[in-house]
C-alpha cells in the first residue's frame, strides 16, 4: 500500500478521493507525479541516498584529495578510466549522486507543500465535533461527578488550559416521543507544534540545500604559502592555486593584507604535535592595523574571509652563486614535511645561473634536528624543532626545462637534460657530490660551477583562504531543522473529548476519550489528570 | 602526564569489566530460569545480582572515565579508546536507567555482552596511553561533537538489543499468529461521523493501529497456556513483553538517538568549518555519518507509513546500527580520512 508522507490529520485525504485512469501525457505526469510523492517512492529515494554516497568513502575522491586519485591511476592503470566514467572519482558531483538527492527534494517538495496548506488550515480551525461513541478509543474514561453539568464543563476547560485548544458545544437530541436533550461537550486538542516541526524541518531541509548551492555559485577558496617576514596580499596573483563559483567576480577579492611576523610551534619530547600558532599583523581593508594570530580550529577572520592554519613548516634561506661569482638565486625555499618529525623534502631552481646558459639546480632533504650514523651518513631527523638543522642537497648542472612553457612543479626537478655534479672521495674516487650544510654555512660546488650558502632558517604556513556567505545561513538552516526536529519527534499531539450528560440530583455522568498521534506513553495519565481535575468521582466505569 | 592516574584508570576499567562479566552470567542464569520454567512468581534472585553488580560495575566504568580525563589532562574521549569507554559506559547507563522505571532485566545478558565485547576489544586493541592531544583535536567542539557522538551510540545501541529481541519475539509468536486475520492495515471500522470525512479517516487509522497491537498482545499474554510453548525458547519468550512493547521501547530510544546523531553531525560540521575551512567535504567519517542518519531517517520514515509490519522497520534500525558500528570500526582503522588521527 503505498501512501504520501503521513501529513498529520490528512492521512488518506489523497487516497479517498478516487480518480479513474488518465489517458494522455497529462494523466502520465500526474501518476509520475502522484508516485513520486508518495511514501514508499520517498523511502526507496532515501535508502538510494545511502547507497549512492558510500563509493565515495571506498574510493579516493578529486574533492577530497585529487593525490590519491592520481595514485589510484598509478596502482589500478586498467580500472580508473572505466571507474571515471562512471564518475567514481568524483561521486558527490556525479550525476547518478545528484540525480538521487535531487527527486528526493523534489519529492520531498511535493509532499510537504500540500501538508503545509493543509497544515494552517488546521491551525485555524476548532476542535473537532465529540464523536457519537466513544467505544472504539482504549484510552476512555467514564464517572460521575457530584456537580451540575454546567459547572464541570468550566471545570474541565480551566484543567485542559490554554495548551489545548478548547470547544464547548451542546448536542441536541430528539429521543422517539418527541422530546428534546441537550448534552454539554468539549472537545480540545493539543501539540499542533508536532506537524509545524516536522513541516519546519523539512522546510529547513530544502533551505540547506538552497543555500549550500548558492554557496558553491559564490564562494571562492584559495591556497598561499607564506614565509616569515613575508606578506600575504588577497589579490589572485596572491594566491597558489585558486577556484571559485561561476558567480564570483574577481573584483570582490577585498584588499586586505597580512604579515607573517613569527610561527611558534610546540611538541611534547616524543614529538606529537600539540599547539601551532601563527602571529600575523592584519591591514584590513579600511588600512586599519592590528595583531592577530592564526591558529588550528581558530582561524583569522578578515572581513568576509576566513584564513585557515592547514600546515607549516621550513623554508630555508639559501643563496647561490654561480660560476662567475655573480648572485644568481637568493631567498627562502619552502621544503615540504614529509613526517611528523619534519624531514622536509625541496627543490632549488636556479634559472638565471651563468646568464641561463648553464643552469643549476639542487634537490634534498633538511633534518631539523640531524642524526648521523657512526659512519658519518645521516639518519634522518630525530626531533620537529630545529635543534640541530642540516640540508643534504645533490646538485645538478644544466637545462632545468622552465622554457617549454609547459607548467611545472616547484617541488619536483626535472633532471632529465640536467648532469649530476660528482666530486672525489677521500681516496681520490669519484662520487656524487653532496652539499651538507647548517646555518651560516657555505659550500663550493666542484668545477668551479660556484657556491650554495645556507643563510637562515625561516618557517612557512601553509594557508586556505575562503570566502563563503552562505554559512551562516546554513547554520541558521541547520538550526531550524534541528529545533523542528525535536518538535515533531517529542511534542505531544493529543485530543480529548468528554460528553457531560446530565445525571440528575446535580451530578453529572462525564464520558471522555482521549487519542494521540502516534506512540504516546502517558496519553492514560493525562486523561486521569483531566478527569480528577473534575472533583471527587461518585461513580466509575472504564 | 600523570601516568599512576592514567594506571588506576586502565585498572578501574579491569574492575568494571569484571563486574560486567559477573553481572552477564547473572543475567543468563536469570534467564535460563525464565526458560525451564521454574515458579513464574518466584524471587529473581539472580536478576537482582545482576542488576546490582551492573550498577557496581557502571560506578567503576565512571570512575575510571574520569581518572582517565585527569591522567590525559583534557575530556576522556579523544580517540578510539575513550570512545569506547564513553559509549559502552551511556549504554549501561541508560540500561539502568530504563530500569529503575520499568522492567528490562531481560536485555540484561545483552547489554552486558555489548559492555563486555566493546571493553574487551579497547583494551586489548584500542589501548593507547593517556596523553594530550594534537592541535586539530585542541577545541572546545571536541567537549560537544564527541561526547554526544558517544551518547547516541550508546542509545542506539541499546535500542538496537530491544529491537533485536523484538524480532526473535515477533518471529516466535508469528507461527500461531499467521492464522489471525487481523494485521495492520487490514479490517474496517466504519465510519461515525460523516461530517468531517478526513478526520474520520485519520482516526480510523490510529484505531486500527492499536486494534492490531491489542490481539497480538493477549496472544502474547495467552501463549503460556499454548502446548507449543512448553520449550525452553517458548517460555523465553514468554517471558518477553510483547514484540509491540519492545518494538514502542526501540523507537523511543531510536527518536532519542537520531536527535542526538543529527546534533553530532551538525557540530561535526561545525567544527569542520573551524578546523579544516568547510562545514562539509565527504570525508569519509562525514560520510559514514551522513549515511547512518539516512538510514535512520528512512526508519522513521517507514514507521510512520501505514501498512508495514513492525519487524520491517526493526531491520531498517539493525542496518543503521550495523552502519554505526562501521563508521567507527571500520572507517576510522581502515579508511584514511580527516578522522583518521583519532584512530587508535
Amino acid at each position: 500500500m503505498s501512501r504520501t508522507y503521513a501529513p498529520e490529520g490528512l492521512k488518506d485525504a489523497e487516497a479517498a478521493t478516487p480518480r479513474g485512469p488518465h489517458p494522455g501525457p497529462f494523466g502520465w505526469l500526474r501518476w509520475i507525479w502522484r508516485q513520486l510523492t508518495s511514501m514508499r517512492v520517498a523511502l526507496l529515494l532515501l535508502l538510494l541516498l545511502a547507497v549512492v554516497a558510500l563509493p565515495g568513502s571506498f574510493f579516493p575522491q578529486r574533492s577530497v584529495d585529487a593525490q590519491r586519485v592520481v595514485q589510484y591511476y598509478a596502482d589500478h592503470p586498467s580500472s580508473a578510466p572505466w571507474l571515471e566514467r562512471l564518475g567514481i572519482f568524483d561521486v558527490y558531483a556525479s550525476p547518478w549522486f545528484s540525480a538521487v538527492y535531487l527527486l528526493l527534494f523534489l519529492s520531498l517538495i511535493g509532499c510537504i507543500v500540500p501538508r503545509t496548506r493543509v497544515h494552517l488550515r488546521a491551525l485555524r480551525a476548532q476542535p473537532t465535533r465529540v464523536p457519537r461513541s466513544f467505544s472504539r478509543f482504549p484510552v476512555r474514561n467514564e464517572l460521575t461527578v457530584a456537580a451540575p453539568p454546567k459547572q464541570v464543563r468550566d471545570t474541565l476547560m480551566a484543567a485542559l488550559g490554554r495548551r489545548y485548544r478548547r470547544r464547548a458545544a451542546v448536542e441536541r437530541r430528539t429521543t422517539a416521543s418527541g422530546a428534546t436533550s441537550e448534552t454539554l461537550t468539549v472537545s480540545a486538542e493539543r501539540g499542533y507544534g508536532r506537524e509545524s516541526g516536522n513541516l519546519l524541518f523539512h522546510l529547513a531541509l530544502v533551505g540547506l540545500l538552497t543555500v549550500t548551492a548558492w554557496g558553491q555559485l559564490v564562494h571562492y577558496r584559495g591556497q598561499a604559502l607564506v614565509i616569515e617576514g613575508d606578506s600575504f596580499v588577497n589579490s589572485a596573483l596572491g594566491y597558489d592555486s585558486f577556484d571559485s563559483g561561476a558567480w564570483f567576480a574577481e573584483d570582490s577579492l577585498e584588499p586586505f593584507r597580512f604579515r607573517l611576523d613569527s610561527f611558534e610551534s610546540v611538541f611534547t619530547d616524543d614529538a606529537q604535535a600539540r599547539d601551532f600558532t601563527a602571529n600575523v599583523t592584519v591591514s584590513d581593508p579600511d588600512g586599519s592595523e592590528r595583531a592577530d594570530t592564526i591558529r588550528v580550529n581558530y582561524p583569522l577572520a578578515v572581513g568576509e574571509v576566513n584564513v585557515y592554519l592547514v600546515g607549516n613548516g621550513y623554508a630555508p634561506d639559501l643563496t647561490v652563486r654561480d660560476a662567475s661569482g655573480q648572485i644568481a638565486f637568493s631567498g627562502p625555499v619552502p621544503f615540504l614535511p614529509t613526517d611528523n618529525v619534519y624531514t622536509s623534502n625541496g627543490v632549488v631552481m636556479v634559472p638565471d645561473a651563468n646568464g641561463g646558459e648553464s643552469q643549476l639546480g639542487f634537490k634534498g632533504t633538511l633534518l631539523p634536528t640531524a642524526v648521523m650514523s657512526s659512519q658519518g651518513r645521516f639518519l634522518g631527523s630525530a626531533y620537529p624543532q630545529p635543534i640541530d638543522p642540516v640540508i643534504v642537497l645533490d646538485a645538478y648542472v644544466g637545462d632545468l626545462g622552465l622554457d617549454d612553457g609547459v607548467p611545472q612543479n616547484l617541488y619536483v626537478l626535472d633532471t632529465e637534460r640536467m648532469t649530476l655534479l660528482t666530486g672525489t672521495d677521500d681516496a681520490g674516487r669519484s662520487e656524487p657530490f653532496q652539499v651538507i650544510m647548517r646555518p651560516g654555512e657555505e659550500v663550493e660546488l666542484p668545477d668551479g660551477q660556484g657556491s650554495i650558502t645556507f643563510n637562515a632558517l625561516p618557517r612557512f604556513v601553509a594557508l586556505d583562504l575562503r570566502r563563503d556567505p552562505s554559512v551562516p545561513w546554513m547554520g541558521l538552516f541547520a538550526a531550524l531543522a534541528f529545533a523542528g526536529l525535536i518538535g515533531s519527534l517529542f511534542l505531544p499531539r493529543r485530543r480529548v473529548w468528554a460528553r457531560l450528560a446530565d445525571g440528575g440530583d446535580g451530578t453529572t455522568v462525564v464520558t471522555a476519550a482521549a487519542l494521540a498521534r502516534g506512540d504516546d506513553p502517558v496519553l492514560r495519565r493525562e486523561l486521569e489528570r483531566l478527569l480528577d481535575a473534575l472533583g471527587p468521582r461518585t461513580k466509575e466505569d472504564r | 602526564m600523570n601516568d599512576q592516574m592514567g594506571d588506576l584508570s586502565t585498572a578501574l576499567v579491569y574492575a568494571a569489566m569484571a563486574a560486567y562479566m559477573v553481572a552477564m552470567v547473572a543475567f543468563a542464569v536469570d534467564v535460563s530460569a525464565l526458560g525451564t520454567g521454574t515458579g513464574r512468581d518466584r524471587p529473581r534472585r539472580a536478576a537482582g545480582i545482576a542488576v546490582a553488580t551492573t550498577w557496581l560495575g557502571a560506578g567503576l566504568h565512571l570512575v575510571g572515565i574520569v581518572t582517565r580525563g585527569l591522567a590525559a589532562g583534557r575530556a576522556p574521549w579523544a580517540n578510539m579508546y575513550e570512545f569506547t569507554l564513553m559509549f559502552t559506559f551511556f549504554a549501561v547507563a541508560i540500561f539502568l536507567g530504563i530500569q529503575t522505571s520499568r522492567d528490562v532485566r531481560y536485555v540484561g545478558v545483552l547489554v552486558t555482552l555489548l559492555a563486555l565485547l566493546g571493553l574487551g576489544l579497547a583494551v586489548s586493541v584500542l589501548f593507547v596511553r593517556a596523553d594530550g592531544v594534537q592541535p586539530a583535536l585542541n577545541s572546545y567542539w571536541l567537549l560537544i561533537h564527541v561526547s554526544v557522538a558517544t551518547l547516541s551510540t550508546g542509545v542506539l545501541s541499546i535500542s538496537a538489543m530491544f529491537s533485536v529481541l523484538q524480532l526473535l519475539k515477533a518471529r516466535h509468536a508469528r507461527v500461531p499468529q499467521r492464522s489471525d486475520p487481523v494485521a495492520v492495515g487490514a479490517g474496517g471500522a466504519s465510519a461515525e461521523l460523516v461530517d468531517d470525512r478526513a478526520e474520520v479517516l485519520d482516526d480510523r487509522a490510529e484505531v486500527l493501529d492499536d486494534r492490531a497491537r491489542v490481539p497480538a498482545e493477549r496472544a502474547a499474554r495467552d501463549v503460556g497456556a499454548s502446548p507449543e510453548q512448553e520449550t525452553f525458547v517458548g517460555r523465553l519468550m514468554a517471558s518477553l513483553p510483547s514484540s509491540e512493547n519492545l518494538e514502542r521501547l526501540a523507537y523511543r530510544l531510536n527518536a532519542i538517538g537520531f536527535v542526538t546523531w543529527t546534533f553530532t553531525l551538525v557540530a561535526g560540521a561545525i567544527w569542520a568549518e573551524h578546523a579544516w575551512g568547510r562545514p562539509w567535504g565527504w570525508d569519509p567519517k562525514e560520510t559514514w555519518t551522513f549515511v547512518v542518519w539516512v538510514i535512520y531517517a528512512a526508519y522513521l520514515h517507514a514507521r510512520v507509513t501505514a501498512g508495514w509490519a513492525a519487524e520491517r522497520f526493526a531491520y531498517f534500525a539493525l542496518v543503521g546500527f550495523v552502519a554505526v558500528l562501521a563508521n567507527f570500526y571500520v572507517v576510522n582503522v581502515f579508511f584514511s580520512g580527516k578522522h583518521s588521527y583519532a584512530g587508535i
